[in-house]
């Protein structure tokens, strides 16, 4: 058994405390442990990757415990996928947060960024419901310190109502996960695949209540209308690299859809028949709808991206509700794609503080560095609004092409394309304000050029950029990945029988605890 | 005995959801306690409701209670509690910077900034 699979897990847990303790008053120092970290971690998780691209599930019983009784950590392709994801984000956002000065503007950056990445790799990793919704809690309640980092009351009542909303979702996931245990008597995901396949459709009222419950959590964690509304401020309040970072947490809403709706509760499963096959697509195409009309609607640059990441996380599910192998595929692509875009257009909105007290769009002198940050402006546009050459219409592409085979398929294709064109505008028309119409405006005398951003912030961002171009110029390789990671994620045998046959402690005297 | 849990369950969601719905911070923050005694109580029952059984495996005695729901409950308290300390922090701190405890945006900005 191999241990290198908890220590996504368990290496920020340590770091945090040991920052937080040691380092409390040393910024410098508490620098140097959070990049060591990250860097630690994403050697780690490339090799998790690695390991598992040749279809191999990982397995890790905490304290030896055979699955159905104790906690397992699982990495299959997609999770070893998603926390090598986050690993790499987290580096260019720690870039960033160094560079602009961000994690000194408050305390405790570090060690609660630890603390998020550690929530986060849990929840991608943890093969198990009930363990899922503590990696939620851990990830959530760091999350809020990281929201108010470096405070203003602003942010204050934006934190307020992101903390009240969650809450409320947590409250409905702990509701989820009791209907689950009563009908089925287990919430490890392996075993329940086994169990709700065992369900007697004539007796199924329980197990579809909890089923819609569940889906409704995910839905809060991904924003998907009409349960986005805890996104448009809080995402725009948050610190920059915060929010930056945050752009990986839609994503474990997400995540955690793919997983439970192909594993758990299959679309083809007889007991669930009707419920999220039927209403989560439009629910998707409206999300995306909402989305790209706020781009065009918004006043401010911060909430632009903003409703950028609701649109962006419409699209993600679009291809998602379709739940076939092929549209799946697309949305993994897709998900990488979104993750990249809106954490570098959030670090690009930040840019444009240096010299512009406010982000309305409305224009004034012209920003600090303002030709670099219009070319990183422009090009994160392009990505995100999916306009070739970059990633977004690659995977625009590929999320059409999986949905010739749904019955929506025109009204998928007339919504994406049409949604698509509104963003388009929306972010043309922000940028020109920002960047171009300012060039004509005189600075007054009596105003100092502020200072340009620093060459580190410019490097984070540029990082994320050019990630996003490997990310279209191996296009083929990683979509030949994705589809081989959808076929696992359709049979998931090999991590069910991995989960559930491997011995541990108890697994000799293995009957039914009921 | 299930009657009377469900009610209470019922009644204690009732209570909270309505109270959520205030949109001042104190009522709010009542509301999400009362939401979260309701699940505990939830999760609690999700076991089976048995009275007087046993928890842990004792030589002789036939009849037992799932001891994983109160396990489960446990990290929902603490998980709960903490949130609720959280919460009350911020909402404080917010209340004492801008001297206004609504949970919902400000009507003079919202105009403003309105999508």
């Amino acid at each position: 058994m191999t241990h290198w699979i908890i220590l996504p897990v368990v290496l920020p847990a340590i770091l945090a405390p040991f920052i937080v303790l040691a380092a409390r008053y040393h910024i410098g120092i508490q620098r140097v442990f959070s990049v060591a970290g990250v860097l630690a971690l994403i050697a780690i998780t490339a090799g998790l990757a690695w390991e598992a691209s040749d279809g191999t599930v990982m397995l890790y019983r905490l304290s030896d415990w055979a699955a159905p009784f104790g906690i397992v950590v699982v990495g299959d392709r997609l999770s070893t996928l998603m926390v090598l994801l986050t690993s790499v984000l987290a580096f260019f956002v720690l870039l960033y947060a160094i560079g602009s000065g961000w994690d000194d503007r408050g305390r405790h950056f570090h060690a609660l960024f630890q603390f998020q990445l550690m929530g986060i790799m849990g929840a991608f990793l943890t093969g198990d419901l009930f363990n899922l919704f503590v990696f939620f809690e851990v990830l959530l309640i760091a999350s809020y310190g990281l929201m108010i980092h470096s405070g203003g009351n602003e942010r204050l009542r934006a934190g307020v109502q992101y903390v009240l909303y969650n809450l409320l979702g947590s409250t409905l996931f702990l509701f989820a996960l009791g209907a689950i245990y009563a009908e089925t008597g287990t919430l490890n995901m392996a075993d329940l695949s086994q169990r709700v396949a065992l369900i007697d459709p004539g007796a199924s009222v329980g197990i579809r209540i909890a089923s819609v419950l569940l889906l409704l959590v995910f839905a809060i964690k991904a924003a998907l209308v009409p349960l986005h509304f805890w996104l448009p401020s809080s995402y725009a309040e948050a610190p920059a690299p915060v929010a930056a970072l945050f752009a990986i947490m839609t994503k474990v809403g997400a995540y955690a859809i793919i997983r439970v709706y192909t594993m758990i509760f299959p679309p083809d499963l007889e007991v669930t028949a009707g419920l999220h096959g039927l209403w989560l697509l439009p629910a998707a195409l409206i999300s995306l709808a909402i989305g790209m009309v706020g781009v065009l609607a918004a006043r401010k640059l911060d909430r632009l991206v903003a409703f950028a990441v609701i649109g962006s996380m419409g699209m993600v599910m679009v291809a998602i509700s379709m739940f076939t192998p092929v549209s799946i595929a697309a949305a993994l692509y897709y998900i990488v794609h979104s993750t990249l875009a809106a954490a570098a257009l959030f670090l690009i909105v930040d840019l444009t503080r240096a010299g512009r007290d406010s982000l309305h769009l409305r224009a004034l002198p012209p920003v600090s560095g303002a030709a670099l940050t219009a070319a990183l402006y422009f090009t994160g546009a392009i990505a995100m609004t999916g306009l070739p050459p970059l990633s977004g219409f690659v995977g625009k592409l590929l999320i059409l092409d999986a949905a010739f085979t749904s019955p929506l398929v025109v009204w998928t294709w007339g919504i994406v394309l049409s949604a698509s064109l509104i963003s388009v505008v929306g972010f043309a028309r922000a940028g020109s304000t920002v960047f171009w119409k300012s060039v004509s405006i005189e600075r007054p005398a009596s105003e100092p050029q502020a200072p340009r951003p620093a060459a580190l912030s410019y490097v984070a961002v540029g990082g994320l950029l050019s990630l996003l171009i490997a990310h279209t110029v191996f296009a083929g390789q990683v979509h030949q990945y994705m589809g081989k990671m959808a076929t696992q994620l359709f049979a998931p045998d090999r991590y069910v029988s991995t989960v559930l046959d491997t011995p541990g402690k108890l697994s000799n005297g293995k009957k039914e605890a009921h | 005995m299930e009657l009377l849990v469900a009610s209470a369950i019922g009644i204690l969601t009732a209570a909270g959801l309505y109270l959520v719905l205030r949109l001042r911070t104190f009522p709010v923050i009542m509301g999400v306690s009362l939401l979260t005694y309701a699940v505990n109580v939830f999760l609690f029952a999700s076991g089976r409701l048995t009275i007087g059984a046993s928890p842990i495996l004792i030589k002789g005695v036939e009849t037992y209670t799932d001891p994983l729901p109160q396990a489960l409950v446990l990290t929902a308290i603490v998980i709960s509690f903490g949130m609720t300390a959280v919460i009350v922090m911020i909402a404080l701190g917010a209340y004492l910077g801008s001297d206004d405890d609504h949970v919902d945006d400000p009507a003079e900005p919202a105009a403003e900034e309105a999508q």
